[in-house]
């Protein structure tokens, strides 16, 4: 398509991003900025790493500890995990169900700059009088005592980056259900689409109530109401509840889609049909369904009582049934299969036993009687380590390197990536492994500092230096970044050779409408099934006609940024004399665009059958 | 799916059948409307009535309002055609994980 091929100057590709509505480029979009706040979130976490590396350390003061511990599990959970598996559903599931774009455009865009502005607000925090310093649970009776204006940023910035969060969840869910190809049935979705369907449901169902405790606590801390100041006869542990019904649904939101990724690089690279797909599929909305019954695990030693104890215990053991059967059925798919070590497949072999130990500590976890030892220790850090850092870094690595190409068309370096690999991989289980014995020594999570001659001197230094060791990968890989973007190397469609699903049969990066004809899909795996029937694309299933498609519009980022003004209002009210006026203006830039985009029709425009037949007389891409 | 034919070609087929469907759906509509009302009204009632207690009136006005959800759902927004599954779905999912925390709230939260 002739726009590909123009150069543009710097200015209009700017323009160009600011505006799009096109899923691949918004993929880019999450990317970048999900990528930044993942460098960031390392930084931090580095800092940490620094701070407790020796004993009786002061690189840092206490409260500034507070914050970065604060900042790093809040940036690297809502900034880093959720918008850098964003970027992958984004630019990979429309692709594998044979869509041309998602089901909202707009929204899909609207979602993207909500996030941005809700990532950079709470960032601002740090050069506007300190970051929030309550945990990211931000327990209330801890942050309704926070001095200065930190936890109002959590506040206000988690609220605007979390509608961007909810939408962009409904947007997945509408595509999916109403945009699949002719004979792509649900049993036929690619395990990574599925794994994007039931993760956007959790997001559905888990946004609310976060919604509804920040909520409560903006009015707490901005407006003067008690719900969660005891002397006041509000209770605080109704925030617990809130956050843990909203944050056990997030730990899944996270790593189903890492479960997604990870199934469809393993059948790729073991060139064989994922083993038992069925139950993985089951597994999978098995285990979206219990994520909702266990969030007070996390509650245990509140004193909710045996009862409530025990039925929490039992509940989230269940969970680990269904992770087992995904476990099993990787390995059965590489068993018997002939296995490529790519890169991707380097980390997805790595994850499984990097997860099970995290699986095994949470279910250690999950009784009771013994959380009453681990809870608030280092083992509970070593645990959601290992199945974050473990599932779902592990899982946004390998998908960097296997849908590089499709992204952007060039193929990340195979030998710098392995380096990052091993580097990483090292560092990751020097650093999280000895935190498993911290804990059971006793040290406990979330403090500054510990004291010489207490046993934990050696484990703290191992795992600081492990921390060294992710650092250099990380820094590999952005090596390999700049030096394949240099290269500029492009790729035909299925540079893995082994591709399987619809994403591979088009080009890289696909033409801004995906398919210039929808493709017929005949069973799972299409793509492969006619590879193996000799041919070398898909079957249309339609005849060439216009494409509709949606116009740009810089409508989204003005929303995004009307509420980014009003939160600054919010936050400084009562304190100075802008703020209401400031609130106001916020909001009705906000809603004015909202009334500009529903009076203004825009019906979007077609490409017509001619100009995609030029494209293909040329043999231009597509 | 996007590409179910909802069209059978034949304009003038089409457009009988699409008349006459929707003469039926306008009908229940007015019926459904008509019983909303009414219900409402009956609702009212029972709390403007005295004699009546407590006890008789919140488990009837919480029977009424269920009905008048069931109306809600089926005839105002479709809910009974053919291709509102996943809708359903969703509701009756979002339904049941907020009566579970409901259930967890009026349980397991001291106060
Ligand atoms: C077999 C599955 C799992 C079980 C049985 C399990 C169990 C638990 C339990 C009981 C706790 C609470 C520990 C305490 O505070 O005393 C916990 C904490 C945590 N888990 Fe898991 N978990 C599982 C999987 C996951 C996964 C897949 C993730 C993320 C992708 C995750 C992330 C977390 C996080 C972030 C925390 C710490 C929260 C905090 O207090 O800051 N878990 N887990
Ligand atoms: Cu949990």
């Amino acid at each position: 398509m002739s726009t590909y091929a123009q150069k543009k100057g710097f200015g209009s590709v700017i323009w160009d991003y600011l505006t799009t509505v096109d899923h691949k480029k918004i993929a880019i979009l999450y990317l970048i900025a999900g990528g930044f706040f993942f460098l960031v979130g390392g930084i931090e976490a580095v800092f940490i790493r620094i701070q407790l590396a020796v004993p009786n350390n002061d690189f840092v003061s206490a409260g500034a500890f507070n914050e970065i511990i604060t900042m790093h599990g809040t940036t690297m959970i809502f900034l880093a995990a959720m918008p850098l598996l964003f970027a992958f559903m984004n630019a990979v599931m429309p692709l594998q169900i044979g869509a041309r774009d998602v089901a909202f455009p707009f929204v899909n865009a609207l979602g993207f700059w909500l996030f941005f502005f809700g990532g950079v607000f709470l960032n601002l925090s740090w050069f506007l009088g300190g970051a929030p310093d309550a945990g990211w649970t931000s327990y209330a009776s801890l942050a309704i005592h926070s001095k200065g204006h930190g936890i109002d940023f959590y506040v206000l910035g988690l609220q605007i980056s979390g509608i961007g969060t909810l939408i962009g969840g409904i947007n997945f869910l509408v595509t999916i259900i109403n945009m699949r190809a002719p004979g792509m049935t649900y049993m036929r979705m690619p395990l990574f689409t599925w794994a994007t369907f039931v993760s956007s449901a959790l997001i559905l169902f888990a946004f609310p109530p976060l919604t509804v405790g920040l909520t409560l606590m903006m009015f707490d801390r901005m407006f003067g109401s008690n719900f969660f100041i005891t002397e006041n006869g509000g209770n605080t542990i109704i925030w617990e509840h809130l956050f843990w019904i909203f944050g056990h649904p997030e730990v899944y939101i996270l790593v189903l889609p890492a479960f997604g990724i990870f199934s469809d690089v393993f059948s790729t690279f073991s060139r064989k049909r994922l083993f038992g797909y069925s139950s993985m599929v089951f597994a999978t909305v098995l285990i979206g369904f219990l994520g909702f019954m266990v969030w007070a695990h996390h509650m245990f030693t509140t004193g909710l009582g045996p009862v409530a104890n025990a039925i929490f215990s039992v509940a989230t053991m269940a969970i680990g049934v269904p992770t087992g059967i995904k476990i099993f059925n990787w390995l059965l798919t590489m068993w018997g299969g002939s296995v490529k070590f790519t890169t991707p497949m380097y980390w997805a072999f790595a994850f499984i036993p990097s997860f099970v130990i995290g699986g095994v500590t949470g279910v250690m976890l999950a009784s009771a009687a013994a959380d009453y030892q681990y809870h608030d220790s280092y083992f509970v850090v070593a645990h959601f380590h290992y199945v974050i850092v473990g599932g779902v870094v592990f899982a946004v690595f390998a998908a960097t390197h296997f849908y590089w190409p499709k992204i952007f068309g060039t193929m990340l370096n195979e030998k710098l990536g392995k380096i990052t690999f091993w580097l990483f991989f090292i560092g990751f289980h020097m650093t999280f492994f000895v935190q498993h014995f911290l804990g059971l020594w006793g040290m406990p999570r979330r403090v500054f500092t510990f004291l010489p001659g207490q046993g934990f001197e050696m484990s703290n230094l191992i795992s600081s230096i492990g921390a060294a060791f992710m650092s250099a990968g990380v820094i590999v890989l952005l090596i390999n970044v700049i030096v394949t973007s240099v290269k500029n190397e492009k790729v035909g469609n299925d540079p893995w050779g082994d591709g399987r699903t619809l994403e591979w049969s088009i080009p890289s990066p696909p033409p801004f409408y995906n398919f210039k004809q929808l493709p017929l899909v005949r069973g799972l795996d299409p793509y492969w099934l006619e590879k193996m029937e000799g041919k070398k694309g898909m079957t249309p299933a339609e005849p060439l006609g216009d494409i509709h498609m949606p116009n740009a519009s810089f409508i989204p980022f003005v929303i995004a940024f009307g509420l980014f003004v009003a939160a600054f209002g919010a936050l400084y009210n009562g304190e100075k004399s802008w703020a209401v006026p400031v609130i106001i203006i916020g909001l009705l830039i906000t809603f004015g665009s909202m009334l500009v985009r529903s009076l203004k029709d825009d019906h979007g425009f077609h490409i017509h059958k001619e100009e995609l037949m030029d494209d293909n007389d040329k043999g231009v891409k597509a | 799916m996007a590409n179910q034919q909802i069209n059978s070609g034949n304009p003038r087929v089409d457009l009988e059948y699409r008349r006459k469907k929707n003469a039926e759906e306008m009908r229940y509509q007015v019926v459904s409307f008509t019983l909303m009302i009414f219900l409402t009204l009956v609702a009212f009632a029972a709390v403007a009535i005295e004699g009546f207690t407590a006890w008789f009136t919140v488990p009837f006005i919480i029977l009424l309002a269920f009905v008048q959800v069931v109306f809600q759902l089926f005839y105002f927004m479709h809910m009974s055609h053919k291709g509102h599954e996943a809708p359903s779905l969703f509701l009756f999912s979002g339904l049941g994980f907020g009566l579970v925390m409901v259930l967890a709230f009026m349980t397991i939260v001291w106060w």
